[in-house]
């Protein structure tokens, strides 16, 4: 009775609603591109924040800047680039249907995952010894600055925490593809979840790439 | 006539018992599932609009207290827009007939639609406990620094109410584009959709880009409010103004969420009552994209008053304007599709001429607004609370009871009694004007809105009002009634009970769960009635 | 009980009869398109009703020429309505030259007005007849908005910046005021009256009452007492700006940038000295920040407008 009990191309992971696994993986990875453009806006309401604000404190915004420790900053810009090289070898080891490659660069993109996060949390830790984090106790040492370098550390932290909640969210995915590729789901024929973790793995690397200027680079140049 | 009988196997007999209800990844259940939650939303939010009118009915604000009264305005607000007008049409209607109208066997991701319902009850819990432990009233735009810094209420599981609620709408949105695009049957081309696919379309788009600056903007209140970020707090620099700003890019297009998928509606009810192709059928499908993009370009006219440039302002109101020229176009092409229509007055066709009429005066007040100088003297009056009842009771919920009638046949197999609906049309479309008329008068005269006590010479036009919505209110819970009565009692409908043309009315009412037994292959555009009523009549 | 009940709000202010004009135009342009709609319907309704149980309506599709003209036709009308709004908003948002300054400053809830003579009021507001009036306006928390219907004119009151709006009564009497922007509990309590006087018995209420002096000698007052006038001296010897003339001039910053000596600058540079230092001088200033009230600044403002250039003092 079911048209699809009888399709040719039946796979188990073929879903009941579609007619082929190239249909289905066309929806999801369509799927995936709606759901970036959804997280460009959820980002933009805050880079659009970031930019009002800009333009109104230059200088404490160049002054804040210059407090956060840029090495870390840019070993970070460094490990998240190279997370997005380990994840597309990844996307290529499943395409071409080489598990233990893929298992192998899927771990080596959740430790640097995992490396990123720790130096995000060294960074944190050294605002709040700092009196960095916004707030009662918050204090800046330019005190002509202290009022505007304040808005600048509110939107630090939900920036960069909201794409380290993103991260974490991705390593979680990372986990399950990891978890799906020992048990041979993903195949040459069904390798569309990697290609989308992958989607979303990049787009979070492409955010940083935007915050790490934004936030670390400002108000570096000559002066 | 034979005697018709219900199919033998359909989605609603595929499994009985709580879990197969919960557990269920059939985009027909599912909407049924949003149904039963947008309805109680509704009932609650509306039992608060009671308590406003009956407080308004006297000036001197005595019946509940002040701080009641903001709380219960709030709260309607809240809960009509987030959870009952927001998901109205799409979660319900959208969920049950996009799949059937497209020749598909369901969404495109199932499993995250049934998500996106568990989601919308999650936030809809907060919400419900944040009314339980004691309301919060900042209204429901939480303006700051009233929100972030003054008020003292539940703010903050209101905020994640709204928040995770979010999510539910854009999961929504996010599956009925892929579905829309990649899902359809063969030779189902767009301009061959009906024209509630493309509405739905359109209000997709709006929910999958807006949401979540929303989204984000109730994340930095909480941040302020919970932490003492500073993000809208003039204390550090902060503009609370930049919060309107981020408040409504989502929260004006999201009055075209509430009212777009009525007009696909409307288009609807009107061909199938008319049983003629809709007049100009592409410029009504582009005047739906169209109104979602310039949705998205208009939000500053909320700012007229709140210290926006004069240029600003200048642009901002140009642009409004300009979303009037597609909604126009709508009105006009839906009145000359009734032009030597041959048209029959059942229920759904008396919504949806409501619908023309209200959407027509809440539209032509829209000018009104849109003009700055005009717009000074009667925003935040009861002109806007008139004029966005009109867009979004009178036009919004006309066509979801509109809707609602024409499809139940399809969605329970059983006519709903065609002498009580009509009634209760008739009693909805007097209450509602009553109601609603009136404040437009008092929101010239001055009257400012969410007052709780006011000059007693305003008296007289806001128990005309009050009388209207305890009207309304009475032609609401008729429908409700007989509704649930036709599951058990109403007449077997057959597959096709209008004669209309349309997939949906060609499988059987209740559809299988698998939709179609044959995935069908389109031939015909959308309404055409000339060659084919014949062989879909049932 | 239909006595008693207003249908149209008065007219008291020159405003009022133009923003009039535009309502009653697009009252008739509603009026007309909502009856043209309703009565087609009506019509198809009669005319078209559905004769036999399987007829269907007559197929033909969309005419390019009607489509064409429903919509050139409501841009035309828009773009009308827009240049009139417009109009009557830019005279709205351009006081005259010569207006009298009215402070005001809005708190939960309650209105305060300030006269420049020194009157002080709360929640009424004294103002003659035909002469335009400005209000300044500030918040003490949260958002307000001052509304007077019979004026049609209406203006957020925002925390942390002055915003102003204008009117010009023309008619005697006692107006509505109200609070506009939800503001909290109170919302609805935070309204008042706005007393329109003829001149010379608002002149007589004006000197009436024990008087405090004017505002700029109250904030000449606290100039001194905060010992403002050892930095800001009329000699250029001080260590900080010369304040005499200086307001409505326009200065050039440390940064090169230049800036329009305006209440909302004065009000910035008394909160946040640092935020924009004038060229040639230290930043030295202290925050005045939770030392003075709004209504002091006010006071502070009005006295920095009240001083006149020196003549021996040449200005930058």
């Amino acid at each position: 009775m079911l048209p699809e009990a009888t399709h040719d191309q039946h796979h188990p992971a073929l879903a009941h609603q579609f007619d082929s696994l190239a249909a289905q993986s066309e929806a999801t990875t369509l799927g995936m591109w709606v759901f970036l453009a959804t997280e460009v806006l959820f980002f933009g309401g805050l880079f659009a924040c970031y930019a009002v604000y800009r333009a109104w404190y230059p200088e404490a915004f160049a002054a804040a800047s210059r407090s956060i420790d840029i090495t870390l900053g840019a070993t970070n810009t460094v490990v998240l680039i190279t997370s997005s090289l380990t994840m597309a070898l990844a996307v290529h080891a499943a395409q071409t249907g080489k598990r233990k490659v893929l298992m192998t660069f899927l771990v080596i993109t959740m430790v640097l995952g995992v490396v990123f996060l720790g130096i995000k949390s060294v960074e944190y830790y050294q605002k709040f010894t700092e009196h960095h984090i916004p707030g009662p106790n918050f204090s800046f040492e330019d005190g002509k600055f202290n009022r505007h370098a304040q808005l600048f550390f509110s939107l630090y932290f939900a920036m960069t925490g909201l794409h380290a909640v993103h991260m974490i969210i991705g390593l979680g995915i990372m986990l399950t593809m990891l978890w799906w590729s020992w048990r041979g789901i993903i195949t040459p024929e069904y390798y569309s979840p990697i290609e989308i973790s992958g989607l979303y793995w990049h787009f979070v690397d492409i955010v940083w790439i935007f915050l790490f200027p934004l936030l670390y680079l400002i108000g570096r140049h000559a002066h | 006539m034979a005697t018709l009988l219900l199919p033998p196997r359909h989605y609603l007999n595929d499994g009985y018992g709580i879990k197969s209800w919960l557990l269920t990844r059939d985009h027909k259940r599912i909407g049924l599932l949003y149904l039963a939650a947008i309805t109680l939303f509704f009932f609650v939010g509306g039992a608060m609009a009671v308590l406003i009118r009956l407080e308004l009915a006297t000036p001197v604000g005595d019946l509940v207290s002040d701080e009641t009264y903001n709380k219960l305005f709030t709260m309607h607000g809240v809960m009509m827009v987030f959870f009952f007008l927001i998901p109205s049409i799409p979660a319900t209607l959208g969920n049950f007939l996009i799949p059937i109208m497209i020749g598909a066997k369901d969404l495109a991701f199932p499993k995250l639609n049934l998500a996106s319902w568990y989601i919308y009850i999650c936030g809809g819990l907060f919400t419900l406990y944040a009314l339980v432990a004691g309301g919060v009233d900042t209204g429901w735009t939480f303006y700051t620094p009233f929100s972030t810094v003054s008020s003292t209420t539940n703010v903050i599981p209101t905020a994640l109410g709204i928040f995770v609620t979010g999510f539910s709408s854009i999961l929504t949105g996010f599956n009925f584009i892929v579905t829309i695009h990649r899902m359809r049957a063969p030779g189902l081309t767009w301009f061959r959709m009906p024209l509630f696919l493309w509405s739905m379309y359109a209000t997709s788009l709006i929910m999958v880009l807006g949401t979540p600056v929303l989204a984000v903007t109730i994340l930095l209140v909480a941040l302020e409010r919970l932490f003492h970020f500073g993000f809208f707090d003039p204390a550090v620099g902060g503009d609370p103004v930049l919060f309107q700003h981020l408040f409504w890019f989502y929260s004006h297009p999201a009055v075209y969420i509430m009212i777009l998928p009525s007009m696909g509606v409307v288009s609807e009810l009107v061909a199938a009552f008319c049983r003629k192709q809709i007049f100009g059928y592409s410029f009504v499908a582009f005047a739906s994209v169209g109104i979602a993009v310039l949705g998205f370009l208009v939000w500053g006219h909320h700012m007229f008053v709140a210290g926006e440039s004069v240029f600003a302002s200048m642009i901002f109101s140009a642009l409004s304007f300009l979303v009037a020229i597609p909604s126009a176009v709508k009105v006009f092409n839906w009145t000359a599709t009734m032009y030597k229509g041959s048209i029959s007055w059942q229920t759904p066709m008396l919504y949806a001429v409501g619908f023309i009429g209200l959407f027509t005066i809440g539209g032509l007040t829209g000018l009104f607004l849109a003009s700055v100088g005009l717009d000074i003297h009667v925003t935040d009056t009861y002109f806007i609370i008139a004029h966005f009842h009109y867009i979004m009771v009178g036009g919004a919920l006309m066509g979801y009871l509109g809707g609602l009638h024409y499809w139940w046949p399809k969605i329970s197999g059983r006519m709903y009694p065609e002498f009580l609906a009509k009634l209760s049309a008739g009693i909805i479309f007097l209450g509602f004007n009553l109601t609603f008329f009136p404040q437009f008068i008092l929101g010239y005269l001055g009257m400012p809105r969410r007052y709780h006590a006011y000059p007693p010479e305003f008296q007289v036009l806001n128990v005309l009002s009050s009388a209207g919505a305890s009207i309304l209110g009475v032609g609401y819970l008729i429908p409700m009634l007989y509704l649930m009565w036709s599951l058990r009692y109403g007449k077997i409908a057959g597959s096709n009970p209008w004669g209309a043309v349309g997939l949906e009315w060609t499988t059987t009412s209740p559809p299988p769960t698998e939709n179609f037994a044959v995935t069908p292959i389109v031939t015909w555009d959308a309404y055409e009635y000339g060659t084919r009523v014949k062989d879909h009549v049932a | 009980m239909w006595s008693g009940t207003p249908l149209f709000p008065e007219q008291a202010s020159t405003m009022a009869s133009r923003v009039d004009a535009l309502y009653f135009f697009l009252l008739a342009i509603s009026v007309f398109f909502s009856l043209l709609i309703a009565g087609l319907i009506v019509f198809y309704a009669i005319r078209y009703h559905r004769k036999h149980e399987d007829s269907v309506g007559e197929n033909f599709h969309g005419g390019m020429a009607l489509e064409i003209t429903w919509t050139v036709i409501p841009f035309l009308i828009t773009i009308v309505i827009f240049v009139w709004g417009a109009s009557v908003f830019f005279a709205m948002s351009r006081p005259p030259d010569e207006t009298l300054n009215i402070y005001v400053v809005g708190k939960q809830w309650m209105w305060k007005f300030q006269h420049l003579d020194g009157q002080r009021e709360i929640n009424e507001l004294h103002v003659p007849l035909g002469r335009p009036v400005k209000l300044i306006m500030t918040s003490e928390d949260v958002i307000h908005d001052v509304f007077v219907p019979a004026f049609r004119v209406k203006a957020d009151v925002l925390p942390g910046r002055y915003t102003t709006i204008w009117f010009e009564p023309t008619k005697p009497g006692r107006y509505h005021l109200f609070c506009a922007e939800y503001c909290g509990t109170r919302h609805s309590g935070m309204t008042g009256e706005v007393i329109v006087m003829e001149p010379s018995e608002f002149q007589t209420w004006l000197s009436g009452g024990a008087q405090q002096g004017s505002l700029a000698s109250a904030g000449g007052k606290l100039f001194n007492d905060l010992a403002c006038n050892t930095c800001h001296r009329p000699d250029a010897q001080g260590r900080g700006p010369v304040l005499e003339g200086l307001f409505g001039k326009t200065v050039t910053l440390q940064n090169g940038e230049t800036m329009t000596v305006d209440e909302a600058y004065v009000r910035e540079s008394i909160l946040q000295p640092a935020a924009k230092i004038t060229a040639g001088f230290q930043p030295i200033m202290p925050t005045f920040q939770g030392l003075v009230t709004e209504e002091q600044l006010l006071e502070l403002i009005e006295y920095v407008k009240s001083l006149r250039a020196l003549p021996q003092v040449q200005t930058p």
